[in-house]
């Protein structure tokens, strides 16, 4: 569980905000993935998030969608997802997994928390799982020694955020605008908004995460968040790529303009 | 797996280890502004009166209880079969029961917009009624392959000033409608309303729909006292999330002696793997917000139902369903294509009504029911909708648009 802190940490001390990135695995195929993710890190992404493609993703938007549908119709499942974080932990950067609950639960919830951190996971991000609903996923990431990270919304209460800032370890993801996954012109104002009520109320590094695609949107959010969580804009860069190639230098492009984003604070 | 049931009984919003809350946090508020609103009008006289008004002047309630007598003599093995005709009802189906509750509880919170999915059809002409008759604004998602096949309803809600927009992504049905429809919320929930159809959901929607649908059941049992001077033996309703069964289950859940059964979609067969039969061929999981019986593969992904009725096309089914199923008080049996079809035409010629295809499933469990209890046995039946907007596919099942008629299985 210390992984994470410490990505936290060094960003605090160098005065800037922690780069995420995020695609699913599977996308555009098992190996694409891995490799996109280690030219990711190599060009400046600090922490790795991993999605467990489902075929109904709530949270995300079409271009997310797309990447998923990829990921599944090419055979994707849990098992595939896991080796994928083996391979990706094996950079040596800290890797998470986003998963919507129901393939959690199916998997086993325990089984989960095991087999993830057996493959040097550090922790999960669990969009439609409210701490409400946690009881045994809780005893099961704390046995397997595993980040369970929550989400807040601009539209959570403040006793709602103190709930959940309560369940989760790792970082508090902070939902920046009301809506689903994809890249906007505008990162929007409620994101800073709800950094500044979500500080108040817990200790965790926030990060936020829906919207931010470009490095002068990364700098925009890392002036007032602990980390910045981009998606879609990497999906984008490899579904727009007329070839393979083409798709990772867009990728290493995106990452080095993002990390100098979250230096420009 | 189902969590532990320390971990979730007797917790509001949960019917043993189903139901719940399985949704992005964007959307807690409007959950828990909703389960506010809802309570408060329960209790609140004025809201059950404009309700009641609106359910009897406009929609047309109660809706009687039909003696099927050529019917049950003829297929129900002589069984006497009483037909609650929610198809009677404005816009044709049991649907409206629940929208009306719902576009009220709209305006109560100030919303100015609706959303719907909708499968069948019935449910978006429902909610486009109610918007046109409350002044709100209407959005509802469908799925591409539900458009073509209830082009009917997409006409029907476009001409009640409805913006329908067609899902083209998953397997374009219900299941897909639903997820566009949440995202959607999530994006507009400050000025938007979703009204669910069904049972499932997070909560407080399968609470709510039913609180909504309980007057089917609890003028049924009424009728049934009247007309015949006891409890029926049996009732009897399709299943797909379950909002038509959960209607008239309501009333009849406390007397054990009153089976209930529940008809889910068999499609092609259950073997087939082409069918919509959760209970049968599904396991508990999570889908659309509550743990339910899903329809799913081994590492959790939402398998693709089959049916030929687009409203019972739907991998999940309401949590209470799953509850009552696994506390033995429900029987919940697939009845295939074929054999809904057949129930279909019986009522047609026997009694003068085009039920539903829906409906029809619930027809053929009455058949079973009726030559399973003798010709002493009651059976009541949910008659949820009017098959109209089944024109079409009927004919062309049974070869009347000059086809050769479909071949079962």
């Amino acid at each position: 569980m210390a992984a994470l802190q410490e990505k936290f940490d060094a960003a605090r001390a160098e005065n800037r905000a922690v780069l995420i990135g995020y695609l699913p695995a599977g996308f555009p195929d098992y190996d694409g993935c891995i490799e996109a993710m280690a030219i990711m890190v190599e060009s400046g992404v600090d922490v790795v998030e991993v999605g467990l493609p489902y075929s109904d993703p709530l949270m995300d938007g079409a271009t997310i969608q797309q990447a998923v549908d990829i990921a599944l119709s090419g055979g994707t499942a849990t098992p595939t997802v896991l080796s994928t974080v083996a391979a990706i932990a094996a950079t040596g950067a800290p890797t998470l997994v986003m998963s919507y609950w129901n393939p959690i639960e199916k998997y086993g919830v325990e089984a989960f928390a095991r087999d993830l951190a057996g493959s040097g996971g550090v922790g999960v991000i669990t969009p439609d799982l409210t701490p409400e609903e946690s009881g045994p996923w809780m005893r099961a990431t704390d046995s397997a020694g595993i980040d369970r990270v929550y989400l807040v919304a601009p539209s959570s209460s403040d006793e709602r955020i103190a709930v959940v800032a309560g369940a989760t370890t790792g970082f508090v993801y902070a939902a920046s605008t009301m809506g689903v996954t994809g890249t906007r012109t505008t990162v929007g104002s409620a994101a800073g908004d709800l950094v500044a009520r979500t500080r108040a109320l817990t200790d965790r590094p926030i990060a936020v995460g829906l919207g931010v695609s470009t490095g002068d949107q990364a700098a925009e959010v890392a002036a007032y968040a602990d980390g910045v969580i981009v998606g879609s804009a990497f999906v984008r860069a490899l579904l727009d790529a007329p070839s393979r190639g083409a798709g990772l230098d867009a990728v290493a492009a995106l990452t080095v303009s993002l990390a100098a984003g979250v230096r420009r604070r | 797996m189902a969590l532990a049931s320390s971990d979730s009984q007797e917790r509001a919003g949960h019917f043993g280890d189903y139901g719940g809350r399985f949704v992005p946090e964007a959307l807690t508020a409007a959950l828990d502004e909703l389960d506010t609103t809802f309570r408060s009008a329960l209790v609140d006289p004025a809201f059950r009166a404009e309700l009641d008004w609106l359910q009897t002047t406009y929609n047309g309630r109660p809706s009687p209880l039909s003696e099927a007598r050529r019917f049950s003599a003829e297929y129900c093995g002589g069984a006497r079969v009483l037909l609650k005709r929610e198809d009677l009802n404005h816009t044709g189906s049991h649907k409206i029961n629940n929208v009306l509750g719902q576009a009220l509880l709209a305006v109560r919170m100030g919303k100015k917009r609706v959303i719907a999915e909708t499968g069948a059809g019935q449910h978006g002409v429902a909610t486009a009624t109610a918007a046109a008759l409350m002044g709100l604004e209407c959005t509802v998602y469908m799925g591409e392959e539900d458009t073509q096949r209830q082009a009917l309803n997409v006409a029907r809600m476009k001409l009640l000033g409805a913006e329908v927009i067609p899902v083209t992504i998953g397997s374009r049905t219900l299941k897909d409608a639903i997820n566009e429809a949440m995202r959607d919320w999530v994006t507009s929930v400050d000025r938007t309303h979703y009204i669910l159809g069904t049972v499932t959901g997070p909560a407080p929607f399968p609470e709510m729909v039913k609180e909504f649908h309980r007057v089917i059941g609890s003028e049924a049992r009424v009728q049934v006292l009247e007309r015949v001077g006891r409890l029926p033996d049996a009732v009897a309703a399709c299943v797909g999330g379950g909002s038509n069964a959960m209607g008239i289950f309501s009333a009849f859940i406390d007397d054990p002696q009153v089976q209930l059964r529940g008809y889910e979609a068999g499609g092609d067969g259950v073997e087939t793997g082409r069918h919509a039969a959760r209970f049968s061929g599904g396991s508990p999981g999570v889908l659309h917000g509550a743990r339910t019986y899903v329809m799913q593969d081994e590492w959790g992904q939402t398998m693709p139902s089959h049916s030929i009725s687009a409203g019972l096309d739907y991998p999940g089914v309401g949590p209470e369903h799953a509850w009552l199923h696994d506390t033995g008080r429900a029987i919940y049996e697939p009845v295939n294509d074929d054999e809904a079809m057949r129930a279909f035409a019986a009522l047609c010629r026997t009694e003068g009504i085009i039920p539903a295809i829906e409906s029809a499933h619930g027809l053929a469990g009455a058949m079973r029911l009726g030559r399973e209890l003798g010709p002493h046995a009651v059976i009541v039946v949910n008659l949820s909708g009017r098959g109209d907007k089944d024109v079409e596919t009927a004919a062309r099942w049974f070869g009347l648009d000059g086809s050769s008629p479909e071949v079962a299985g």
